[in-house]
């Protein structure tokens, strides 16, 4: 039909230079020397004044990362990545330190404001009012621990959450400062000779984000990072390690999106989280990084290893992302359901566009009586991008009574790109369930007009339809993050019609 | 100056030509009616007067309110006042017609230079328009046409264009699929708009339609022209006799 072939003309004028967010801010920084060696891992871990034990650890795992290789089943395709000439550490020179806002370097404040994340001083402090008319009266805030390239150089909300008994603070500071629980949980979910990346990252993490929340306490605010990528050549090598006790509750809100350049960008974060009985880890994520010029240039390489342990009884982890950045995402945030009736979910918006590619999924594995996962994948491809779903669930011989839903709908727009749903099943006992359903569907032309007979622009249509499409993962986002995760999907497939 | 003016319009769908020099004038307050065989080329112009891609205009033009329609973008002619009811209403899942009618409406009017609605004066007119048109609110927080059957899809239809208030209201066979009580009730719908600044042109196979939306000029299409004109008896006399008469002027 000649409709559809106007659409794969203006698919092939493709232009995602209008990525919004390309900017860089210019701040002094202090770096490591460029490459990678003992002494790189030596001075990160000496800039940040760590114990001895840490640096034992550090080296540990730059020894075992040495003889591993990188890893190459996965559906994306890239030149080889030079690890000698990355830097593997980069800090803002703070101009003193920081105890509030007000003090934070102007041009990381004015950072953000060009992202629209709403950190903004009163807003933020005042915590963020309901819109009128729409629900949840209880005043929602959010505790911002903002980490601008590796040091995280702002920390709100604290002295609330420490009436809670609630530890939120970066990483580096946590290890200083609660070792006992550092030393416990780093590494007890993704050890450090789990993979290529996390290993890397083990060597050489800079900063991230650590949570404590204990037995019994609702954590009284959502917790948001928003952390951004700023130096040219830098590997981004984040570590975030999320515990909740004993029937706790947190839900964790990371966003982030970085400055345009032209040389690939290796980040490669690992994030550990870990629930305890009866406990509950809700982990949100919206990702919208640099994906690549028009001609499928630049942009990040997103290497990031996530998982959940649901260590105790009853427990229940849940991550919902909106992915739309990043010009190679190789990601499959996973949980492994230990306890009895413990419950993992993956709720996943996978956006590619121009020259993207994007494999991502989840792995549920059923150790425990009883568990039970669901999975809910959309994947949408634009431009000529590719987006594999790559999900594995496994239920182990002393699983009785495992259930597993899997929903994976794909959406393609244009007939450039490409979507590819790889589904990994074992089941090794006859009581599981394990239910897949699959769906791919091209965006329609008619759906389309229909909408911009009735005023929508092309692209408003487009992003009105994506939506609906998405509407089942969205809900799951807590409302603020929906909001702007709603603007951030439309935003991403401009260029990709019109 | 006549609302919309179609002046000898040739069109193409890939390399054929559908169009071969069509002409129509529709004026403010006048209710036009389209018959015409199968495949004689009414969706197309109702099509091209709405902007939908894929079809290659070679010649001639369409002039609306003494503009160029062509130079315009579909979504800028529903702004200026086009509205195309379909004849197969499409689906939109996860999308709530609510949202549907509010982003449309606002669209047009941030288009056109006006303020957004607010949330309550939206609601108000939504609920009268849905409810003169005996659609329930149950069904307005559904998927826009998700699970709705033909007659709801049709009204629907005649919902947004009560909603959109546009000054060209042209209705592609509205009456497929109806039954007796559902044709009357979207037909009162359309009716309700009429006046003297909005016109409306009624694609139908079907007399039965113009007893209850009544014509003020009734055109026979045939491959891709207008061959014949008339008063409302046009259409009676097209009942009776087929359109074998016009095949061969055309
Ligand atoms: N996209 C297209 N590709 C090829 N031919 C087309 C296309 N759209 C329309 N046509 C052809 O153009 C001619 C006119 O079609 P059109 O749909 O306008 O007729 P119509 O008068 O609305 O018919 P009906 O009464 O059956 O609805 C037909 O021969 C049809 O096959
Ligand atoms: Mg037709």
């Amino acid at each position: 039909m000649p409709a559809v072939q106007e659409t794969v003309e203006r698919v092939k004028r493709i232009d995602v230079d209008q990525y919004r967010y390309g900017f860089e801010t210019q701040i002094e920084s202090d770096k490591a020397p460029k490459g990678l060696s003992e002494d790189t891992v030596r001075f990160i871990s000496e800039k940040k004044n760590e114990p001895a034990w840490m640096l034992q650890w550090r080296l540990e795992a730059y020894r075992r990362w040495l003889t591993m290789t990188e890893p190459t089943w996965a559906r994306v395709d890239y030149p080889k990545i030079d690890f000698q000439d990355l830097y593997y550490y980069a800090a803002p020179k703070p101009k003193k330190t920081v105890t509030s806002l007000d003090e934070i370097d102007p041009e990381i404040l004015k950072t953000y404001e060009k992202l629209g994340i709403p950190l903004r001083e009163v807003a933020m402090l005042e915590g963020v009012e309901p819109k009128p008319g729409e629900e949840d009266p209880a005043r929602r805030k959010i505790a911002v621990d903002a980490v601008f390239d590796s040091v995280s150089v702002a920390t709100t909300f604290k002295a609330e959450l420490k009436k809670a008994g609630v530890i939120f603070m970066p990483i580096s500071e946590a290890i200083r400062e609660h070792p006992e629980l550092v030393q416990k949980y780093l590494g007890s979910v993704v050890p450090t000779s789990d993979n290529f990346y996390a290993t890397l990252n083990s060597a050489v993490f800079s900063d991230g984000s650590f949570v404590y929340v204990p037995p019994g306490v609702r954590c009284p605010m959502e917790l948001s990072t928003y952390f951004r990528i700023n130096e040219r050549n830098t590997g981004q090598f984040e570590r975030t390690l999320i515990i909740a006790d004993k029937g706790s509750y947190v839900s964790y809100l990371e966003g982030c999106t970085a400055p345009q350049r032209d040389e690939n960008q290796l980040h490669a974060a690992v994030v550990e989280l870990v629930a305890h009985d009866d406990a509950e880890i809700k982990y949100s994520t919206v990702q919208n990084w640099y994906p690549g010029n028009s001609e499928g240039k630049g942009g990040i390489y997103n290497f990031v290893t996530k998982r959940g342990d649901c260590r105790g009884n009853n427990s229940k982890i849940s991550w919902t992302q909106v992915e739309t950045g990043s010009a190679i995402t190789w990601k499959y945030p996973s949980c492994i359901l230990r306890g009895d009736n413990s419950r993992g979910e993956f709720y996943s918006i996978a956006i590619s566009n121009g020259f993207q590619q994007v494999d991502s999924g989840t792995k549920m594995i059923h150790l425990g009586k009883n568990t039970s996962s669901r999975i809910i994948s959309k994947g949408i491809a634009a431009g000529k991008s590719q987006n594999t779903y790559r999900g594995l669930v496994t239920a182990h011989r002393k699983a009785t009574g495992a259930r597993n839903f899997t929903a994976c709908d794909s959406l393609l727009i244009g007939d450039k790109c490409g979507a590819h749903t790889v589904p990994y099943i074992e089941a090794k006992n006859s009581s599981a369930t394990f239910e897949h359903e699959a769906t791919t569907s091209k965006i329609s032309e008619d759906v389309l007009f229909y909408c911009i007979q009735r005023g929508l622009t092309q692209e408003e249509a487009v992003g009105l339809v994506v939506n609906g499409f998405v509407k089942d993962v969205l809900q799951q986002l807590p409302m603020e993050f929906a909001v702007e995760a709603q603007k951030l999907i439309s935003i991403s497939l401009e260029g990709s019609v019109g | 100056m006549a609302l919309l003016e179609v002046k000898d319009l040739k069109v193409r769908v890939e390399e054929r030509e559908i169009l071969h020099g069509l002409t129509l004038t529709v004026n403010e307050g006048e209710i036009h009616a389209i018959m015409g065989p199968n495949g004689s080329g009414k969706s197309t112009l109702s099509h091209v007067i709405a902007g939908k891609p894929g079809y290659e205009v070679t010649d001639g033009q369409i002039l609306f309110k003494g503009e160029d329609l062509l130079e315009m973008s579909p979504d800028e002619r529903a702004a200026k006042g086009v509205f195309l009811a379909f004849q197969y209403p499409v689906e939109i899942p996860g999308v709530a017609t609510m949202t549907f009618l509010r982003t449309a409406l606002n669209a047009q009017r941030k288009a056109r230079g006006e303020s957004e609605y607010s949330t309550p004066d939206f609601l108000k007119k939504v609920r009268e328009v849905s409810k003169s048109l005996n659609i329930p609110q149950d069904m307005l927080k559904r998927g826009v046409n998700v699970g709705f059957s033909g007659g709801e899809k049709k009204r629907n239809e005649v919902l947004q264009m009560a909603l959109f208030e546009p000054s060209l209201c042209i209705l592609d066979e509205m009456d497929s699929g109806l039954d007796i009580d559902a044709l009357r009730i979207a037909a009162d719908g359309v009716n309700a708009l009429h006046s003297p600044k909005r016109a409306m042109v009624v694609i139908t196979h079907y007399q039965r339609l113009l007893n209850y939306i009544v014509p003020d000029f009734v055109h026979v299409m045939s491959k891709g022209r207008v061959v014949k004109s008339g008063g409302k008896e046009l259409a009676l006399e097209l009942e009776e006799s087929g359109y074998a008469q016009f095949e061969d002027a055309a």
